[in-house]
């Protein structure tokens, strides 16, 4: 198991490398100057243009920048953006922020979403299992914008129950209503995930078995079904966190919230590479990590995997 | 005023597509239920800064909000942008070319040190100089010795055209005359910086100390979160604060500060989203302004252009130009908040003539266009099958749309194919209109740095003028500018400026399309919300209740 997870760290150096690479050269390739777009069409001095093409390294061939880039990693200094901040100090406001409304959507989606999915799946074809079904569809089918619009607009400024948009300092409490609008549309995969994965499992083996030994109901309902129930529930859950981690752009817009995706779009529109690429870097540590927690909860859920 | 990262990269016109419906301004009467309170501070929408807080480096509206408040100058701008003096004393010349400014004598900056007239040359002299990579250092041009300082590689920092006579006087040598030199020492790039700036300018870009209404208070500047401004009470100038304060909440979308103008949760918004444009008057009855600003929209038809050349090129100008149902675009696309352009500056602005001579060929005409059209075919046949493109950035709401409509109009007008054509990113179109690449028009459009006719002609349409994007050059139209700017006054000048529009409105090196103005709501919380000349909210008299 000790080995497996170094196995996995050490995976982690090429990935890193081969992202960021290609991310760098996506930027990089994508048309357009980035200087000249900074004086947003007003006249800029042309030895101005010039003193900052230098500063930012624009003037080099690709491999140098490249080169140059990550001779600044080893030092751990992530470069500059454009208006002249450490990229280090840009990401280290945005990731808490992003980071508190991910786990809170993941929260959201993991508790409400087994939840339901356990009863739905126990109570098969019963009102409370179709009622969901029908709910979990209609989620799925509307898009975030519009469910984010809607609870901003009912429960923000009609009722009045929560700040429509997010203060500056993103607290918690100011983050539920942006963490529920990403959490839902995963919230209802995840009912449907573990609501058929439960309904299959009540007719395995080994929970016959766990009946016939006279074991009570809720027993035979959380230790055996449940827990062997939960891997695709897990799966998902690793990879949303990740997608989470990335920053979700409607949602931080509608709620102004100052996180990530933000963050990264515009950084992705101004062609400013040193904070594209440090986002994608951290992000795929997020991935690689959320992947390993996952297969190692694997083998916690299901004894009958192991790994050397 | 600079331009907003936001909207041009959303699309200068469009988004801040806000826009008009009338030029006069319709603003909604003021509640005053409550009594006001001097001491309460308010809070409107911003961006954060797109550069360090550097008078010289700030070029667009995020960063232009908070500079125009905590930094005063020579002059300032009053509500409809009359130039009055600030901080000089008296600016005088006898040829446009050699000014002698005397600046008022015990004023200070709001740490208490006094303001010189040394703080005004080394500021200038900072901003002008090519090793400080400076991005308005274009402003300082028309000084004497900015060639040398603002050559690639330069090391010289002093221009010798500014000269420190005595603690309260400089003199300021051009390189040739303009009239309208003192109009633009209102603009951020030519404010004072104190003594103090130079040891660590890193740190006072982040903290900058300023001799404006306001200051920033101490570690008032949270990175993408907020800013907050203090009232400075050194501040001897006309526009002392009447609130206790301003912060800036710092929003990525617009429609994220619109829903909280909505509930009270922000006092101010000065830019009404797309999406609120068709009801913004309802859901802010008596709580909203909308009024033209100094800003434009245009299309540009680039002169290298093989058949816009000659006689025939400029017919079909003017055919296309006769083509477009302006009031139609601003009633369909706009919901009527736009006001259709007769000329090529701005309604606010001193100087400008609705009814030029020649102003015709901005009207819809369809049996005019068509005419022109098949005129200019006679000459030299438009090619089969060419299609007349028009290149835009669509990183933003609004250009699509309206481009979409005018090429339709184009279209029908006049037979022709006609077509948007989108690009991703504002820098790539950018690169595009910079590099000369274009195979068409492309959308264009121009905001005010500070309140002069000449400031929409000359860097424009002047021969190899820095944002001449379509490479017009008239000898006809730059002697007309070099006369505007040689004359004795502001206002022979501008009738001469007006002239100088007659040309263009002959040759339309760019067809002018609708004036922009600002759609501005606020809260139940507060009162006297006025917007000035360039669209932006007299902060300092917003009373809170």
């Amino acid at each position: 198991m000790v080995m497996f997870t170094l196995r996995r760290f050490l995976q982690l150096i090429p990935v890193f490398f081969g992202a960021t690479l290609l991310v760098y050269f996506l930027v990089f390739a994508t048309p357009g100057d980035p200087i000249a777009a900074l004086s947003g069409g007003k006249p800029m001095a042309p030895a101005v243009q010039a003193a900052l093409r230098a500063q930012y390294n624009l003037d080099q061939p690709f491999w140098i920048q490249y080169g140059l880039y990550l001779k600044n990693l080893v030092t751990l200094n992530l470069g500059q953006t454009f208006s002249g901040q450490d990229v280090s100090a840009v990401i280290g406001r945005a990731y808490p922020v992003t980071a508190r409304l991910a786990f809170m959507a993941l929260a959201i989606e993991a508790i409400f979403g087994v939840l339901f999915g356990v009863i739905a799946g126990l109570r098969k074809g019963k009102l409370f299992d179709a009622t969901v079904l029908v709910a979990s569809l209609v989620v799925i089918a509307v898009p975030t914008f519009v469910l984010g619009f809607v609870l901003q607009l009912v429960i923000g400024v009609q009722l009045g129950w929560a700040r429509p948009t997010v203060s500056g300092a993103a607290p918690w409490n100011e983050l539920i209503l942006p963490a529920l609008v990403l959490g839902l549309v995963s919230l209802a995969y995840v009912i449907r995930l573990t609501r058929a994965s439960i309904s299959e499992n009540m007719n395995a083996d080994y929970v016959r078995t766990a009946t016939a030994k006279g074991l009570s109901r809720g027993r035979v309902v959380l230790v055996h079904i449940l827990r062997n129930s939960l891997i695709p529930v897990v799966t998902f859950l690793g990879a949303d966190l990740g997608s989470l981690m990335g920053g979700a752009i409607v949602t931080e817009g509608i709620f102004n919230v100052p996180g990530v995706g933000n963050l990264l779009y515009k950084a992705i529109l101004k062609g400013e590479s040193a904070t594209v690429v440090a986002v994608v870097g951290i992000l795929v540590i997020v991935f690689v990590v959320a992947n390993l927690v996952v297969d190692l909860l694997y083998a916690w859920l299901d004894p009958r995997i192991r790994y050397v | 005023m600079r331009y907003s990262r936001t909207s041009k990269a959303l699309g200068l016109a469009a988004v801040l597509a806000m826009s008009i419906t009338a030029c006069g301004g319709t603003s909604g009467g003021n509640n005053t239920s409550a009594a006001a309170n001097t001491s309460k501070a308010i809070t409107a929408n911003g961006t954060e800064p797109q550069n360090p807080l550097l008078p010289a480096n700030t070029n667009e509206v995020g960063g232009g909000r908070v500079m125009d408040l905590i930094f005063s100058g020579l002059v300032s701008y009053d509500v409809h942008g009359k130039t009055v003096n600030e901080l000089a004393q008296s600016i005088t010349t006898t040829d446009s070319q050699h000014y002698t400014i005397k600046i008022k004598s015990g004023q200070t900056f709001s740490d208490g040190t006094p303001i010189t007239a040394k703080n005004f040359v080394d500021a200038w002299n900072y901003g002008a100089a090519a090793k400080n990579a400076q991005l308005n250092s274009y402003f300082f041009a028309p000084i004497k010795g900015y060639d040398k300082v603002s050559a690639d590689k330069s090391t010289l920092d002093t221009m010798e055209g500014l000269k420190v006579v005595d603690d309260t006087t400089f003199t300021v040598d051009l390189t040739a005359p303009e009239s309208d030199f003192p109009l633009a020492l209102g603009y951020t790039a030519f404010y004072p910086m104190p003594e103090s700036a130079y040891k660590d300018i890193k740190a006072y870009g982040q903290n900058p100390v300023g001799d404006g209404p306001y200051k920033l208070a101490p570690g008032g500047w949270k990175h993408d979160t907020s800013i907050t401004l203090i009232p400075n009470d050194k501040y001897q100038g006309p526009n002392k604060p009447k609130n206790g304060g301003v912060t800036f909440t710092l929003y990525s979308s617009p429609d994220a500060a619109y829903t909280d103008v909505q509930s009270d949760n922000l006092d101010v918004l000065d830019q009404v989203p797309p999406s609120g444009l068709q009801n913004f008057k309802t859901d802010f009855k008596g709580r909203f302004v909308n009024q033209a600003y100094a800003g434009n929209a245009t299309m540009t038809i680039p002169s290298y252009l093989p058949e816009f050349k000659g006689e025939a090129g400029q017919m079909r100008r003017q055919a296309i130009s006769m083509s477009i149902d302006r009031q139609q675009i601003i009633d369909k696309i706009f919901y009527g908040n736009k006001k259709v352009a007769t000329e090529f500056t701005s309604p606010v602005l001193d100087g400008y003539d609705a009814n030029l001579p020649g102003s015709d060929v901005l009207k819809y005409n369809p049996t005019k266009a068509k005419e022109l059209w098949a005129a200019a075919d006679k000459i030299s046949p438009w090619p089969a099958g060419k299609v007349f493109t028009i290149t835009s950035n669509i990183d933003g709401a609004g250009n699509k749309e309206y481009i979409t409509a005018m090429a339709n109009q184009i279209a029908t007008t006049l037979g022709i194919k006609a077509q948007l054509n989108p690009i991703a990113t504002f820098k790539e179109s950018r690169n595009l209109i910079n590099s000369k690449k274009l195979t068409g028009a492309s959308r264009a459009g121009w905001q005010a740095d500070y309140p002069s006719l000449q400031d929409f002609l000359g860097p424009l349409y002047g021969t190899g003028a820095g944002s001449n994007d379509g490479d017009y050059s008239s000898p006809a139209f730059d002697a007309k500018l070099k006369e505007g700017l040689a004359a004795k006054s502001v206002d022979e000048g501008n009738k001469i400026f007006n002239q100088a529009q007659e040309i263009l409105l002959k040759d339309l090196p760019v067809i002018p399309l609708w004036y922009q103005a600002v759609q501005g709501v606020w809260s139940n919380n507060v009162t006297n919300v006025e917007f000035g000349w360039n669209g932006v909210p007299l902060y300092y008299n917003i009373t809170a209740k």
